[in-house]
């Protein structure tokens, strides 16, 4: 247990992503079977403790402390698992005698403790542990590591072990329960890969590289089969029967993250009889009157542990077929694309039901065809759906499903970003490698003579622009309130900055009434006067625009 | 008798009307005896001074040689007669030099604490428990969430990482007077032998303690040119310099900070350290309360930091207790400020 609370304190501390990747690696290396598989369980959400709860601790602490002093310390930490961790009044560590309990000790006493016997149990570990194995303790028992590691990033360093790709720990996940001794002896090359016991497992998907629109020269537009590229949340639904022939349904995001229980309207649908064995690769968009709603909308059912029927109602989620993987036990992932396509319209027709369509082809004989189409979505068959359009997919017709990012196969050509010259006014220091330099960036427009703040971006910018950006935050400010620094900005002084945007919507939340989509820096116009920036009516007016045709965006090179 | 008939409380700081002098005034005084060097501590402009030889030495060399009027060392445990009164200088265990100020008069006995710790340090005289009828203590770290662990350990924790990462540099925040050398001497102890490597703001005190015979191995005073080059190693500095445009250069540098905040997972993250190191030159909790007792003090006045849970916790076992309010001293994170300034 302390060699996992050591890992979780130095996460906790720990910005960067790849240092974050080193501490795991080191972990996952070092730690012998069984601790380090219910360090991962730990790490990705696996185990769950039902009868430690936050009322049996405090009664603990409360049996051990003075009221007063709890109160006066739990005020100043603000945390409770913390505060009783470092209250605890266990024997100094290097009196100690006693072996601390390793977290295998502690997972199997949890899941055998019931109601009574789980006080004395806690506390017997509380006084055998260090302050940071308690700390780890009580978050590990409450459910709320906070350690900035996404169940992704554990099992991005358990494939780092071996010379695997985290995708091919994804596709076997599923089927896997801790302490995963069979996933690390396949990792670390001791035993064959571990069966896919799931009876609906996750497939990793298949995604495209941008466009680089020079390309397009080299590419035969004969070859290729173009669909809309919604923008919605790109899932996979899976059916499946288990060996004891129960019906086994599931939805999970592209990363592999199960989220059924998010949407109980799609679940219910996946359990239409036709639906058979499948595993359908789509798009998750939210569908009132016909109508395909934008992200905004559909962000409003997202991360939501539990639904509501009436939220369920308000919002009903609708999903968009974009390929067929897998039909009554056949992997179709290595056919061509077009005969994938040919079992997913069957299939599509087959089911019949509401929830579920197929995604348009968009028909085109030259690029100038498909680029015309992307521009002007409305026009070229997606009516007045084209506000969720982020642009067009290109797919090889001969193209087999292949796990992964694949060069050559599919292609993104997102929609050229919405773009405007706004006034830099705000500005705050970043994290990691950029801390100690002012990276994040409060934009406005101007309303009148006033500015109004409409954004703000953390990049787009290179590392020797963002060492100017900085020395310009920090030549300018006029004000600081804590970590902000507030800039001189009127209309004979301050920085233009061009920002592109993917899309906006109407806010109650910001005070200019609007909030931009993925804002990020296109350009510094050091040469342009902060007078000449754009109006807030500018972009009131994109909201308004019925497509994006009407609008002033210009052609910037691709970002992505 | 009173405590207070021996010591009351005014703008300027404590103060003996008996004998005439100020303990650790925060404005200029005509006679001042000074615990210890930190600045919030000992300032410059006293008419006399006095304090334990490294005190003074200390002062000398952050604000000149006429940093005050007259001044007089003290060794420890040597009486000095004030009015009546016998004053004596004793180990507080905080940093070099500091030292506790026992008053005694016919009434009674009075130890004023100054700052002070009961763990490990092996670049200090250890605290000396002095029995006395009136205790005033510190409690900058008097709440029952701050138990200092071992500092070897947390040094322990800080050469892990340097082998865990050793293309990055480890840079270490740490006040220039005690903490930076205290943790310089734990890391010799704990077998780093390259070079440790510092900030200039800490090289006068650093080369001081090595005067007095503190045997801390090669320290390097790192120059601004040769910062790209520091993957592997360790440089401690001041801790305002760890957020500075100072650290960029260091190649991707680790930010560590020896303090007991960094007990307080809040504190540290709110800093933007990476690496919290909890190692304190004030006594924890625990320390405290065990040194309360051991005085065998009967009245106990709390001068600076969580007075109000000490006092509580002194009244919650039948003992006098005053919280004093006093303002002036720093929390370690004021006085962290001072010390960039200084070199």
């Amino acid at each position: 247990m302390n060699a996992f609370a050591q890992l979780l304190d130095a996460l906790a501390y720990e910005p960067s992503r790849n240092n974050k990747l080193r501490l795991l690696k080191d972990y996952f290396s070092r730690m012998p079977d069984p601790e380090r598989g219910y360090g991962l369980a730990a790490m990705t959400g696996a185990l769950s403790f039902t009868h430690a709860k936050p009322a049996v601790i405090r009664a603990l602490i409360a049996e051990r402390t003075d009221p007063v002093l709890f109160e006066m310390s739990y005020d100043y930490v603000g945390d409770l698992s913390e505060t009783v961790a470092l209250m605890w009044p266990a024997p100094r560590q290097e009196r100690r005698n006693v072996a601390a309990p390793t977290l295998s000790e502690v997972v199997h006493g949890l899941h055998e403790a019931d109601k009574h016997s789980l006080p004395a149990l806690l506390a017997s570990w509380l006084d055998d542990l260090d302050e940071t194995g308690r700390w780890a303790l009580l978050k590990l028992i409450t459910g709320g590591l906070r350690i900035g590691v996404s169940a992704r990033l554990a099992k991005t360093a358990v494939a780092g072990l071996g010379a695997l790709a985290p995708n091919e720990i994804e596709e076997v996940w599923h089927g896997l329960i801790p302490p995963y001794l069979d996933l690390f002896a396949w990792v670390e090359g001791r035993e064959a890969k571990p069966m896919a016991r799931h009876p609906a497992p996750f497939r990793t998907p298949m995604l495209a590289h941008a466009l680089v629109e020079t390309e397009c020269a080299r590419l035969d537009p004969a070859e290729f089969v173009a669909e809309w590229k919604w923008d919605g949340i790109r899932v996979q639904a899976v059916t499946g029967t288990s060996a004891e022939g129960a019906r086994v349904l599931r939805l999970y995001s592209r990363t592999g993250e199960d989220i059924s229980a998010s949407f109980p309207d799609l679940v219910a649908m996946l359990a239409d009889e036709h639906f058979g064995d499948v595993a359908v690769d789509g798009e998750l968009l939210i569908l009132r009157e016909g109508r395909v709603e934008p992200f905004s909308v559909l962000q409003q059912r997202l991360n939501r542990k539990t639904v509501s029927a009436k939220h369920v109602a308000q919002f009903p989620a609708h999903m968009r077929a974009y390929d067929l993987l897998s039909e009554n036990g056949e992997d179709l992932r290595a056919l061509p694309f077009v005969q994938r396509r040919e079992r997913l319209e069957a299939f599509v027709a087959r089911v019949a039901h509401p929830k579920l369509d197929l995604s348009q082809r968009v028909s085109f004989t030259t690029w100038e065809d498909l680029a015309a189409a992307r521009r002007d979505p409305a026009c070229a068959g997606a009516g007045v759906d084209a506000e969720a359009i982020e642009g067009v997919m290109m797919k090889r017709a001969d193209s087999i499903y292949v796990p992964g990012r694949p060069k050559g196969l599919w292609y993104k050509w997102k929609r050229d970003p919405f773009n405007i010259d706004a006034v830099l006014m705000y500005a705050q220091r970043g994290h990691g490698k950029r801390s100690s330099f002012y990276s994040d960036y409060t934009f406005g427009v101007w309303r009148g003579e006033e500015l109004v703040p409409v954004g703000k971006a953390y990049f787009g910018f290179t590392d020797e622009e963002l060492k100017k950006l900085d020395k310009y935050v920090r030549n300018h400010t006029r004000n600081r309130f804590g970590p902000v620094r507030e800039l001189d900005f009127s209309r004979e002084q301050g920085l233009v900055l061009e920002v592109a945007f993917e899309g906006l919507n109407r806010s109650t939340r910001h005070k200019s009434g609007v909030a931009m989509r993925f804002p990020r820096v296109a350009r510094i116009r050091w040469d342009k006067p902060a007078r000449d920036a754009d109006q807030l009516a500018t972009l009131e007016a994109l909201l308004d625009a019925p497509s994006r045709t009407a609008t002033k965006a210009q052609p910037l090179p691709e970002k992505m | 008798m009173a405590l207070s008939d021996l010591l009351t409380l005014t703008p300027a700081g404590l103060y003996c009307p008996q004998a005439d002098v100020y303990i650790d005034p925060v404005r200029s005084v005509p006679r001042a005896l000074i615990t210890h060097g930190h600045s919030d501590h000992a300032r410059a402009g006293h008419g006399a001074v006095l304090a334990t030889p490294e005190t003074l030495a200390i002062m000398a060399l952050r604000y000149g040689e006429a940093f005050c009027d007259a001044r007089q060392p003290v060794a420890y445990g040597e009486v000095v007669g004030l009015s009546g009164l016998e004053v004596s200088f004793h180990p507080a265990g905080h940093v070099l030099g500091s030292a506790q100020i026992r008053l005694r008069g016919p009434y009674g006995c009075v130890v004023i604490s100054g700052d002070y710790k009961r763990a490990y340090d092996p670049t200090c005289a250890p605290f000396e428990v002095l029995r006395c009828d009136a205790f005033v203590t510190e409690a900058t770290f008097g709440l029952p969430v701050f138990r200092h662990p071992d500092a070897r350990g947390e040094v322990a924790r800080l050469i892990a990482s340097c082998r865990l990462f050793p293309e990055r540099a480890h840079l270490v925040g740490a006040y220039a007077l005690g903490k930076a050398q205290r943790v310089m001497k734990l890391l010799r102890e704990a077998g780093w032998d390259r070079p440790i490597w510092i900030h200039g703001a800490l090289e006068k005190i650093t080369h001081f303690y090595q005067q007095q015979g503190t045997d801390l191995g090669a320290i390097e005073k790192v120059t601004a040119a040769e910062r790209a080059e520091r993957a592997g190693d360790i440089i401690i500095c001041p801790p305002g310099q760890l957020n500075d445009l100072w650290s960029r250069k260091f190649p991707d540098p680790v930010t560590a900070f020896a303090s007991g905040w960094m007990r307080v997972r809040a504190r540290a993250r709110q800093r933007g350290v990476e690496l919290p190191l909890v190692i304190s030159d004030h006594v924890d909790w625990d320390d405290l309360c065990a040194t309360i007792v051991e005085t065998g003090a009967s009245e106990i006045w709390v001068t600076h930091g969580a007075e109000d849970a000490i006092v509580h916790w002194c009244r919650a076992r039948g003992l006098d207790a005053q919280p004093l309010h006093m303002i002036g001293y720093g929390d370690d994170e004021s006085e962290a400020a001072a010390e960039v300034t200084d070199a």
